[in-house]
């Protein structure tokens, strides 16, 4: 454990939602008007059923500061599942390795099929997932994958298990610079529940990933709680936590988050175990408060939400979204069936031209890179 | 140890440095006052912990060491140092006569505007602070000199408010803001506080202390101006401490344009 994991659970731990008034959160507002910094106390506030009642106005001052440090710009990019062979029983994750799902991994000549198909679309920047399987995916294939990818993209970006550090050195210098670990939920109890089996079920370990990422040199490191598994204002606050004072370590490092949430449709086929659904408006209150704590941060909007509400919150709170997603392993060539069935349900299919076009609707840019290596 | 310098028991708002406790968040500077008149303003001002300059401690008679009372916390500074070197040696020379282990550095290798050297005071840190001195850098109000200095062991950042002795009051005050919430050690501010109400605006921002000298020392009447300035410390610590209240802000419309896509009811 970590010291900086030991900070992020004692103020999560802390966070009462309930204690907080109208009066705070006017406060709150009043600071965003003269432009001030928010502090974790605010950020509690806003996430608070309390600040609720004020989404219209945070989102007014969420819009500015949205603009203020990304402009117009909306980035695109798409994820490529490589392999999807795990060894956790992740109780909402259509991987879990009790499901009976047809399992496959990408030959290298694959991947490239697939590279040269995503990269006729326009797009400059990917985002490579595994499974959780050491032997089916092990760090070495990772790695030839980022060095083939290195030909074909600008960006690279893992959501692959956590690795140790000289791991993820070894997967830097093939030209991975962006790594996202998302703890699903900052809860010990509540993770152990859907987390019960494999190398997943190491609640430590799993947190310290960002950390060990960073030592590796790394410039960027995404966050993400499934919202909904646990209490989401708490998981919510946790993950602003973790990455606020993750920063203050280590004030170089980009910041991404995701706001992945269990919807009321998915409850009963993902797993009996989740609390409570989070709807589209508590989805909204925490991108708002990510975005006002940590105005420099991105902020990715999923295909799990239909494309209505990804089309409003671009520009207003998120300023990065994929497309052309296939959550298959493959797929992205027609010519090359799928090898694996895929991770979870899209809401919002749309190719990359699609995206694009909706971008510019909005009077936006689509923005393909905004990175070079060095 | 001064009976000021004591740990308390209870949970009482208390600026710690270096270990520390102290009730007062005024420090008083000593460098400009005629030495009668140092007790009464330590004494009105409820000064606990005043600067000292070593070289003027160490003349032969007549030491400003025989003006501040006992029980003060003595702050040592390095004036005088041109680098790092050099107030290296000045610490080492004001704990050798009995000062303590406060130091505040002071690194001025310019005699036109009298601005601190970061680079330099930020070595001078480093090596204080790992000779166990309780080290308090002053410095020009840049955060990526306060983490250097914080890395390098200091126990506060003292950014200053304006030039040294200018009492044009918080010319820096967007910068010493982000020291406040970026930085998490005692930020007190430092040089340029002209007036009290100066000072109850550096406190308001949510600054730990605030020292001021040539403020005080050119007032008519010094004892009178140290207790303005001690009130006006602590009333910005308790406007900080109670949080500001608001002013009149952006009023959404009874309309949502940027949220009216939520559907509320979904699935």
């Amino acid at each position: 454990m970590s010291e900086l994991m030991q900070n992020v659970l004692a103020k999560s731990g802390e966070y009462n939602y309930k204690s907080y008034t109208e009066n705070h959160v006017r406060t709150v507002l009043s600071k965003l008007a003269k432009f001030e910094k928010l502090n974790l106390f605010d950020f509690g506030v806003i996430l608070s059923p309390a600040g609720g009642a004020f989404l219209e106005n945070f989102a007014h001052y969420a819009k500015t500061e949205t603009r203020r440090y990304f402009g117009n710009s909306v980035s695109l990019y798409t994820p490529l599942y490589i392999s999807n062979y795990c060894d956790n029983s992740c109780s909402y994750c259509g991987f879990n390795c009790k499901n009976e799902i047809n399992r496959g991994k990408l030959t290298l000549n694959e991947i490239e099929t697939e590279f040269k198909t995503i990269v006729a679309t326009g797009l400059e920047e990917i985002l490579l997932l595994t499974g959780e399987s050491r032997k089916k995916s092990d760090v070495g294939y990772i790695g030839e994958a980022v060095t083939l990818a290195k030909k074909y993209f600008k960006t690279i970006g893992l959501e692959v298990y956590p690795l140790e550090v000289d791991e993820y050195a070894h997967l830097h210098k093939c030209g991975a610079d962006f790594v996202s670990i998302y703890q699903e939920t900052y809860d010990k109890q509540t993770y152990a529940i859907h987390h019960p089996e494999g190398p997943k079920s190491d609640f430590d370990y799993r947190f310290c990933g960002q950390e060990r990422a960073i030592k590796a040199g790394m410039r960027g490191v995404s966050f993400g709680a499934l919202l909904g598994l646990w209490d989401f204002r708490k998981d919510a606050f946790a993950t602003g936590v973790h990455a606020f004072l993750l920063a203050r370590e280590h004030p170089h490092i980009e910041l991404s988050f995701s706001v992945p949430r269990i919807r009321a449709a998915h409850l009963k086929s993902e797993s009996e175990l989740i609390q409570e659904p989070v709807g589209e408006r508590e989805l909204l209150q925490v991108m708002l408060a990510l975005r006002l704590l940590l105005p420099y941060a991105s902020i990715n909007i999923s295909t799990r939400e239909r494309s209505k509400f990804r089309d409003n919150v671009i520009g207003l709170v998120a300023n990065k979204i994929s497309a052309g997603v296939k959550v298959t392993v493959g797929g992205h060539n027609e010519s090359q069936s799928q090898k694996g069935d895929g991770q979870f349900a899209l809401s919002d299919e749309r190719s990359v031209e699609q995206i694009h076009v909706a971008i510019i609707d909005k009077g936006l840019q689509p923005v393909y890179t905004d990175y070079v290596l060095v | 140890m001064p009976k000021t310098m004591q740990k308390t028991k209870n949970s009482e708002d208390k600026l710690i440095l270096g270990g520390c406790e102290f009730n007062s968040r005024f420090i008083l500077g000593s460098g400009k006052f005629s030495l009668d008149k140092t007790k009464l303003v330590i004494e009105k001002g409820e000064v606990e912990m005043a600067t000292l300059a070593l070289r003027r401690a160490n003349s032969g008679t007549d030491s400003i060491l025989d003006y501040i009372p006992k029980g003060i916390a003595l702050l040592p500074n390095t004036s005088g140092a041109r680098n790092a070197e050099e107030a290296v040696r000045i610490a080492r020379l004001a704990r050798e006569l009995g000062c303590g282990d406060f130091v505040k550095i002071e690194v001025i290798n310019d005699t036109k505007y009298l601005l601190p050297d970061n680079a330099e005071t930020v070595k001078a840190t480093e090596i204080l602070a790992k000779e166990g001195f309780i080290v308090m850098p002053y410095m020009y109000p840049d955060l990526i000199s306060a983490r250097q200095m914080a890395n390098a062991g200091a126990a506060a950042i003292m950014p200053l408010g304006a030039p040294i002795g200018s009492n044009k009051g918080l010319l820096t005050k967007d910068f010493i803001k982000i020291l406040v919430d970026e930085i998490d050690l005692p930020i007190i501010v430092d040089a340029g506080i002209g007036r009290p109400s100066q000072a109850c605006e550096a406190m308001e921002l949510g600054v730990s202390a605030v020292m001021a000298n040539t403020a005080v020392a050119t007032a008519n009447d010094v004892g009178l101006m140290a207790e303005a300035f001690k009130l006006a410390v602590q009333s910005g610590r308790k406007a900080w401490l109670a949080g500001l209240g608001r002013v009149l802000e952006y009023e959404a419309e009874a309309s949502s344009p940027l949220t009216g896509f939520l559907e509320d009811l979904e699935d």
